[in-house]
């Protein structure tokens, strides 16, 4: 392990020069945590991001973390991962699908619980039937309990995300946890080109003092809500306490969106801003959509991208605002319900020209040329479709 | 968003949700708008020389002397109350909830502050050495029910839900705002001599020559340092 010094963190993430590799998203998001100066890892490794919670075991025997271990399970890993955090220390897991949920009823109490932490979401599908394929739809379970949501399209993503989740997770106004979510297999397991700040250079300690509430200490909330629940008597007092709670979470959440300017260049990423047409995709989905805008191009159709990498905070304004003047706005998921396009719908004023589709899910992957099929339709040019034997 | 006292309702939306940003460093909030930091101060200063029974209350970071900057600001604390008329300290010692209820004339409680505020009809108070978490609470469940202007000086960030709140505040700003109280109760011809308010009458004396480490019960332990323990600053 070579000799890491702290850095700041400005300077790690905005200024540090960047060394190119060509890596899994799994190696992206081990390299990140590589370089947070982590104190602890807990994980029960499921499928498919088995690989993520290996390679940090990894980092851990070589010196990097302070402690890892592997959890009973994913409840367990999470409820550890609470207590980790509220005592004072820097903490890493990740899971995916089934995982996820089992873990979820601790994971949705972490920001209410004031927890800073960072958490890997390497989505496949949820069971039944068992598969272990790749399908984001995890990620709308995640979307209402509190957290910074963060899409990531490729391993690059994956690294900056990462890294950046940290010191977002960690600010003062803000205190509650990231989840940087990605593809399983598509962006977990598939090689990409990863610009890395260098390997002996680590974010500053975690400064348990600088927070919003006190450390671990039995006595206050919401430990001591837990043990003896003034939230739980029937009365005025006790509800408010609870709604203000619950709103501060929420203001913490969107007090987020200036830090995600600042370290990750902005909530979304616009191709083409004079588009006719735009395609609205997060995650890996938004890959398959900057393919499309090139195909588009190619036929002479103005057609442009918008990349939505903050699900939450969610960028209302700035949506609102890139698709003002689109003719029709096409989303392409990777999941059946299709979570993003009810948000688009949900954000914009004219939302009947809002495509929900193509979707894929189960672990198909999805074709450019289905994306196309939509700008077909929507410039009204009829294709063929033939069958070749 | 206009940030101004309440009563603004049942449960109102937070300020954040209506576009309130927090201030960059320098500037401070006045009803919701980023403005300079002296503009805020003078105006949280006329707020307190003019509405009823301004009350300052101290959190936990003013309050527990765990490093020598936590005793300077609790001293430009005292020295601030010092120079607004008939000033109260209210301390919010901890967050626990209390049962069945607070005495609101001794402390006040981040999950029920309106009960204080109310009690003693408080209609401006100073929010210093609160945690942002409780503080936001607190700002938002009276801003909720109460009509109190409320003036958060925060070591951090801010809070958007007070009507002044300035950020970065240790004992040094805390002087600073002194200062602007004095000039601004000046310019408008109060006369006051300058005293300590008066001693909580909830509380029981303490005979401070006479205090054991042992009359601090189950937290006695957080007193008395180890053999050969250093405890260094650590704000």
């Amino acid at each position: 392990m070579p000799e890491q010094r702290v850095v700041d963190a400005d300077y790690l993430l905005l200024e540090a020069p960047r060394e190119r590799k060509f890596i899994t998203g799994a190696q992206a998001m081990a390299e990140a945590v590589k370089r947070a100066n982590v104190d602890i890892a807990i994980a029960y490794p499921i499928t498919p991001q088995s690989e993520v919670m290996h390679l940090v075991g990894d980092l851990w025997a070589q010196g990097y973390l302070k402690d890892y271990y592997r959890a009973e399970e994913e409840y367990g890993a999470m409820s550890a991962i609470a207590g980790a955090v509220r005592g004072g220390v820097r903490a890493f897991t990740a899971t995916s699908g089934p995982g996820l949920l089992r873990g979820f009823e601790a994971i949705a109490s972490w920001p209410g619980h004031r927890i800073p932490a960072v958490l890997g979401v390497l989505t496949r599908v949820v069971n039944a039937p068992l598969s272990i394929q790749p399908d984001n739809i995890e990620i709308a379970y995640l979307l209402n309990c509190g957290m910074i949501v963060l899409h990531a399209e490729n391993q690059q993503d994956v690294f900056d995300f990462t890294l950046a989740g940290f010191v977002i997770s960690e600010k003062v106004d803000v205190y509650i946890p990231v989840a940087v979510c990605t593809e399983g297999f598509f962006v977990t397991h598939a090689k990409g080109y990863v610009n890395m700040t260098p390997e002996d250079m680590k974010l500053p300690p975690r400064d348990p003092y600088k927070a919003p509430v006190p450390p671990t200490d039995c006595e206050i909330p919401p430990a001591r809500i837990q043990r003896d629940a003034p939230v739980q008597k029937s009365n005025f007092m006790s509800y408010l306490i609870h709604a203000v709670w619950q709103q501060e979470v929420w203001a913490s959440n969107r007090r987020a969106m200036k830090y995600i300017y600042k370290y990750l260049g902005g909530p979304i990423e616009v191709v083409n801003p004079d588009a006719e047409v735009f395609i609205v995709a997060s995650g890996c989905a938004a890959a398959q959509g900057r393919e499309a805008v090139r195909y588009a191009q190619m036929e002479g159709l103005n057609v442009g991208l918008v990349k939505v990498k903050s699900i939450r905070p969610f960028p209302e304004k700035e949506i609102r605002e890139v698709l003002k003047k689109a003719k029709a706005v096409i989303v392409p998921e990777h999941n059946i319900i299709g979570w993003l396009a009810r948000e688009i719908k949900a954000t914009i004023p004219d939302n009947d020209k809002v495509i929900g589709g193509p979707r894929v899910y189960g672990g198909m992957t999805l074709p450019v040329e289905l994306i196309m099929e939509k700008i077909y339709d929507v410039f009204g040019i009829k294709k063929e479709r033939k069958v070749v034997v | 968003m206009k940030v101004v006292p309440g009563p603004a309702g049942y449960i109102p939306t937070p300020a954040v949700f209506e576009g309130v940003e927090l201030p960059p460093p320098g500037k401070a909030l006045l009803y919701g708008e980023i403005v300079d930091e002296e503009i805020a101060m003078r105006e949280a200063a006329k707020a307190l020389l003019t509405r009823r029974n301004p009350t300052i209350f101290p959190g936990p970071l003013v309050l527990w002397g765990w490093n020598a900057s936590a005793m300077e600001k609790a001293k430009a604390v005292l020295e601030l109350a010092m120079e607004i008329p008939n000033c109260r300290i209210i301390p919010m010692p901890d967050y626990r909830p209390k049962y069945p209820k607070i005495d609101p004339e001794a402390e006040i409680n981040p999950n029920h502050p309106n009960l204080t505020i109310l009690h003693n009809k408080i209609e401006v108070c100073i929010f210093v050495g609160v945690h942002c978490h409780y503080a936001n609470l607190s700002l938002r469940i009276i801003r909720a029910g109460t009509n109190c202007f409320t003036i958060a000086l925060c070591a951090e960030m801010g809070h958007e839900d007070a009507m002044v709140s300035l950020r970065d505040v240790h004992a040094e700003e805390i002087r600073r705002f002194k200062d602007v109280v004095v000039q601004v109760r000046e310019e408008l011809g109060i006369k006051w001599e300058p005293k300590l308010p008066p001693e909580n009458p909830s509380l029981p004396k303490e005979n401070w020559e006479a205090l054991s480490v042992l009359d601090y019960g189950e937290y006695s332990y957080l007193l008395i340092p180890r053999k050969g323990e250093y405890v260094p600053e650590s704000e």
